[in-house]
This record gives structure tokens, C-alpha cells and sequence, in this order.
């Protein structure tokens, strides 16, 4: 198990403040976070090849805060290929099995091992700089693998790969998943945490926002940074003017009211949807329970699975018109539409720094302070 | 297909006719004093005992020279290449100061420490080192004013190799020692190789601070000077001729090898 506590640091303009999470034997903990949140410092300390402020990192119940790169029990893939040019691919994946006492006979079986099992077997005597960036990540995991490291930490991984070679590295890292391997990823990439995450947490600023199973996150996150970082793309501001009724309340938006499923108390704050929820219409459903809002059309996204479309519902709201709807083809800039979704997939955010009491004579303007 | 045409740009057509100058300036001399030693000169001189006695010793002083200074440059050059320190600035300054030194002033300098009357020197002696007229002295002479060569080439090819390598070699388990040996040094070979060749041609053509240090036994650059002094022109230039043909040799032949290393590597 890795427990991080407190770590505090700073390196070339990045910060990292008070960071502390836990991850468990076995789990696949994916941090997510902009450019310059500070994952890249987080792995470096984590590695060992920064050190910290305040805090302490424990491996396994020992202590390896201080301790040096090459004495945690930890491996690195990073994010730009770091294969050793002068080596071949064996002898890079062999690299960490130095000094390890191991036979020579033994060597050359884990080695090749390693290499079926990324799927490098015919690469072993070439050199890195001949092979494509996908072998290049494949190898370089083989190369981690090898050394069976307590916690094995993936600093972006995919981001220099190609869509192709992308999805099979990933296929690659669930695989390590069921090995049961303890894993620290970071990514931008929303997309690869969905896909790879047993737990997440996001990282803003070099603070930790949230960490929390990949269903407790994707499904409510606590600020709106966090939700708008994992999809969440409508982000309203405003106050949850009524307590709930039936497990339902009002939310003020500024321009509009509608309904969203809480139990949290009247307060100040955020409601987020996921633009797949919201559905935009020429016709008028009436689907009980549904908020269901006009609007005017103010821009028409081409996307792969249908049009997203921004509508003025008194505030900006994206939706989806889904593609082959017989019902709205085509819907254009100027025209009015109907936006309906669930309150069930409507996230209501606590204002963290807000009163219980709400104050609606200084009332938010949804698409203003969007952007508080 | 039909061939591109180059069209050639004014300005880079007069920079390419300065450059000749400059190879001009540098070949003709030696082309004249190539031309102008008659081959009957050259096979007596390359006879002479005392011209191959002064090559001999010319070769293995310099080699001896970047040999062992090459044990502590290279990792302090990996240090000045990684680290940064307070006063580093201070300390490439110093790295730099032999080369714009003079060479006689350099032998001067050098004299003050290893004369029989200094610590160093005295000390020497009495474990039966003779630096001032003598080997050890040639060899301390040619690694002072030529190891900044190989310090700066050397830290310039530790500069070059991305760190993320010996990042990774770390958390693989190596020791900084193993990241050194087997990432950086192979890493940065060609830049290393690179400066033991200038140090140790830069070592065979000392003749400044040698000469103040030790003018016997004699090296090739003095054994030249005493050729030209005594006799005159004519019989100085067979040994420059052959001596030039040596420092070629040696230097085609450590090209070659770095490039045969690069090509084992591709």
C-alpha cells in the first residue's frame, strides 16, 4: 500500500500543497489534472528524484520519504521515451535485473517473458531508436515490470502515442491491472481514466481536490473544477433556493430554474451535467419528472455521435441532438428548441465557502459566474 | 525526373569564399612545407634516432597525460555538466584558464611546484620522480595546458544526454555510480572520445611549456625548434613534415574508432 501524507514541495514554478492519499495493494490510482497542476512534480517525489518539503511517503508501511530513487521500490515510465539508445530491447528490459543475483538462465527467461508479454518478442535485438513510439512505451513497461516494483508509477504514458498505438498501450495497462499490481498513474486524459481507474483523484493547482473510488469521482464530484475536468461541461452557478422534497429541489441558475435531485440543504452553489445527459428537441416532450426548458439555439458543435448543441435557456446549456433523430434533424443557429434532462443527472455542488441561508437579492448569473 | 534546382544564395556564396580563405590560410603552408622537403630528407630524418626517440616520447607523454587526467576530468565534467553550485561560474573560469595563458608563462607557473625546491617537486624527487628535465615534468606540462579540452568536451556531452535516462536507470534500481558508468559515460562517448583526442593532440603540440619544464629528453616540437635553431629551415622542416603525418595518423585513426563505435551502436 502507498500512502502519501501531506507531501509539500516545489520545483521550477510547481507546487505541490499538502497533498495525501491513499492507495491500496492492488488498485489502479489514476490523478487527474491540467497542464501545470503539478503530476509530473507528484511522480518525481513519488520516484524519489525531487524531494519534499513537508510530508512523508510510505511504501508499505516504510517509511521511503528521503530514501533514494534506486531504494523504494518504486519504477517510473515517463512520459517521453527513455529508452536507453545504446542498448538493445533486451538488454534494456534487463537493465533493473542487474545485481540481482539472478542466473543467467533465469535472466534471459524473464526477460523474454517480459517482451511476449508486451508483445516486443521480435524486437529484442533492435535498437530503441529504430522502434515506433508504441513499442518504445511497450518496452519501456516491460523494463518496469521486470524490476516487480512495489508501486509501478506511469507519468503520462500515452500522450506522445498515436490514437492506434494508444488504445492498445491502454489494453496494455488493464492487463497490468489484473496482474494486481499497485499503480499510480497521471493524465489530462479524462477518457484514460474512465477506462483504467479503479480509484481517482484530481489534482488542481498542486492540491489535491478529490480522491475517491472511479465511481464516487466520475459520479459526484466536489467542485466544479473537478466535475468540468471528468465531463461535467455544463457548470451552472446559482442557489438551491428550496430543501428537498422528495429527495428534489429547485436550483436558481440566474436565468432559469430547474429541478435537481439532492438532500443537500438550502445553500449556494454549483449544478453540473454531463452534456450526453441533456438532450435538445424542436419538438415539446413531456416526460414527467424531466426539467424541460426552451431556448434559442446560439451555436451547433459537429461532433462523432451526433450535433452538440448550445442553447439559451437563460443560460448557456450543452446539449446533444443525437444523430438518425427523425425528430430534429439538423437543427440550426437562431431556432427554437426544447433542452430536457433528468434531475437524476443533475450533480449539486456545495459552495465550500458559502452560508446555509441562501442570499437571492445578490443572485448569481449562471453563465457570469461560471467562470468564478 | 527533372533535377531541383539550386539556386544559390549571394550572401551564402561569399560567406563560402571567406571560408576558403580561411582553408587556404591553413593548408598552404602546410602543403608548401610538404612540397618543399625532398623525400630523401624525410627518410633520413625518419631514420634518425634521436627524431623517433623525441615521437616516441611525444606519443606516450601526451597519452599518459590525457590518460590520466582523463580519471578525474570526465567526472568532474559530468559534475559541472548536472550540478548546479554556488561559484560554478567561478570554477569553468578556471577550467578555461590554461588555454589563454601563455604557454610560457604556463611552464613558469608549473615550474613553481614542481622544482626540485617546492613541496611537490622536493617531495617527488625524494620517491624518485624528476619532474624538472624529465618525463614525469613533459607529461604534468602537456595535461596542464591541454586538459581543458577534454573537460569542456566532456561536460558538453554530459549536457547533451537527456536526463530523463538516468531518471529512469534510477528507478530501475541503479546506483548513481551504474547510471554513471552505464548511461552516462556510453551516452556521452562520442563527445568524450572527442576531447581525449583534442587533449592528446593539443599535448603532442605543446612546445611552450615543456620546454621551460624539460627541454630534454626531447619532445618533437622542441626537437624541431632545435633543428631550426641549429641548422636553419631545412633541416627542421623533414621532422615538422613527419611529425605532421604522425599527429595526422593519430587522428584519423581516433575518428575512425569513433565512428566505428557509433555504427556498432546504430
Amino acid at each position: 500500500m502507498l500512502s502519501v501524507r501531506n507531501v509539500t514541495t516545489q520545483l521550477d514554478g510547481f507546487r505541490l500543497d499538502n497533498v495525501s492519499f491513499d492507495v491500496g495493494n492492488g488498485d489502479y490510482f489514476v490523478l487527474l489534472g491540467p497542464s501545470g497542476a503539478g503530476k509530473s512534480v507528484l511522480v518525481e517525489v513519488l520516484a524519489g528524484i525531487t524531494g519534499v518539503r513537508g510530508g512523508a511517503i510510505l511504501l508499505d508501511g516504510k517509511d521511503v520519504t528521503h530514501a533514494r530513487p534506486q531504494h523504494r521500490g518504486m519504477a517510473t515510465l515517463f512520459q517521453e521515451p527513455s529508452l536507453f539508445p545504446h542498448l538493445t530491447v533486451a538488454r534494456n528490459i534487463g537493465y533493473g535485473l542487474h545485481g540481482t543475483r539472478m542466473s543467467r538462465r533465469d535472466f534471459h527467461e524473464r526477460v523474454h517473458d517480459l517482451a511476449k508479454d508486451v508483445g516486443v518478442s521480435h524486437l529484442l535485438s533492435r535498437y530503441p531508436g529504430t522502434l515506433s513510439g508504441g513499442e518504445v512505451q511497450r518496452v519501456a513497461l516491460a523494463r518496469c515490470l521486470a524490476v516487480s516494483p512495489g508501486c509501478l508509477l506511469l507519468d503520462e504514458p500515452l500522450v506522445a502515442l498515436d490514437s492506434a498505438a494508444r488504445v492498445a498501450m491502454r489494453a496494455l495497462l488493464r492487463d497490468v491491472k489484473r496482474m494486481g499490481l499497485t499503480v499510480v498513474h497521471v493524465t489530462h486524459d479524462f477518457e484514460e481514466a474512465v477506462s483504467l481507474a479503479s480509484h481517482v483523484g484530481i489534482l488542481e493547482g498542486g492540491r489535491l481536490v478529490q480522491a475517491g473510488t472511479s465511481r464516487e469521482v466520475f459520479r459526484c464530484p466536489k467542485t466544479p473544477f473537478a466535475a468540468q475536468f471528468i465531463g461535467f461541461r455544463n457548470c451552472f452557478a446559482g442557489y438551491l433556493l428550496q430543501g428537498p422534497t422528495g429527495g428534489v429541489a429547485e436550483f436558481d441558475a440566474g436565468g432559469c430554474v430547474f429541478r435537481v435531485a439532492t438532500s443537500s440543504p438550502t445553500s449556494r452553489g454549483y449544478v453540473v451535467l454531463r452534456v450526453r445527459d441533456v438532450t435538445v428537441t424542436r419538438a415539446l416532450l413531456a416526460v414527467n419528472g424531466y426539467n424541460v426548458l426552451e431556448g434559442t439555439v446560439t451555436d451547433v458543435i459537429p461532433a462523432p455521435f451526433g450535433d452538440e448543441v448550445v442553447a439559451d435557456i437563460g443560460v448557456e446549456i450543452t446539449a446533444t441532438a443525437p444523430r438518425g433523430d427523425t425528430a430534429s434533424p439538423g437543427i440550426e443557429r437562431g431556432e427554437r428548441v426544447w433542452v430536457s434532462f433528468e434531475p437524476d443527472d443533475a450533480v449539486f455542488i456545495k459552495d465550500s465557502n458559502a452560508f446555509s441561508t441562501p442570499d437571492v437579492a445578490g443572485g448569481l448569473h449562471g453563465s457570469e459566474r461560471r467562470q468564478d | 525526373m527533372p533535377r531541383t534546382r539550386f539556386v544559390a544564395d549571394p550572401l551564402h556564396l561569399m560567406f563560402a569564399a571567406l571560408g576558403g580563405l580561411v582553408l587556404l590560410f591553413i593548408v598552404a603552408p602546410l602543403a608548401s612545407m610538404v612540397i618543399h622537403t625532398p623525400v630523401a630528407d624525410l627518410a633520413r630524418t625518419a631514420a634518425d634516432d634521436e627524431m623517433r626517440r623525441s615521437v616516441w616520447l611525444t606519443l606516450w607523454s601526451a597519452l599518459l597525460a590525457t590518460l590520466l587526467l582523463s580519471v578525474f576530468s570526465i567526472p568532474f565534467a559530468y559534475l559541472l555538466a548536472r550540478k548546479p553550485f554556488p561559484g560554478k561560474r567561478l570554477v569553468l573560469a578556471i577550467v578555461d584558464l590554461p588555454i589563454v595563458i601563455p604557454h610560457s608563462a604556463a611552464g613558469v607557473a608549473l615550474l613553481g611546484v614542481l622544482s626540485r625546491d617546492s613541496l611537490i617537486g622536493g617531495t617527488a624527487e625524494r620517491i624518485g620522480i624528476q619532474f624538472v628535465g624529465g618525463a614525469p615534468g613533459i607529461v604534468a606540462a602537456m595535461a596542464f595546458v591541454s586538459v581543458p579540452f577534454l573537460v569542456n568536451a566532456a561536460r558538453d556531452g554530459f549536457a547533451a544526454v537527456p536526463e530523463r535516462y538516468e531518471k529512469a536507470a534510477r528507478s530501475l534500481g541503479a546506483s548513481s555510480l551504474r547510471v554513471f558508468m552505464t548511461i552516462a559515460i556510453p551516452l556521452a562517448w562520442r563527445s568524450i572520445l572527442s576531447g581525449l583526442v583534442l587533449m592528446w593532440a593539443r599535448g603532442m603540440s605543446e612546445f611552450g611549456a615543456v620546454v621551460m619544464v624539460a627541454y630534454h629528453p626531447m619532445i618533437t616540437p622542441v626537437f624541431i625548434y632545435e633543428r631550426f635553431g641549429a641548422w636553419g629551415l631545412r633541416y627542421a622542416r623533414p621532422a615538422s613534415v613527419l611529425f605532421l603525418g604522425v599527429c595526422l595518423l593519430v587522428f584519423i585513426a581516433a575518428r575512425l574508432l569513433a565512428r566505428g563505435r557509433a555504427h556498432a551502436e546504430r
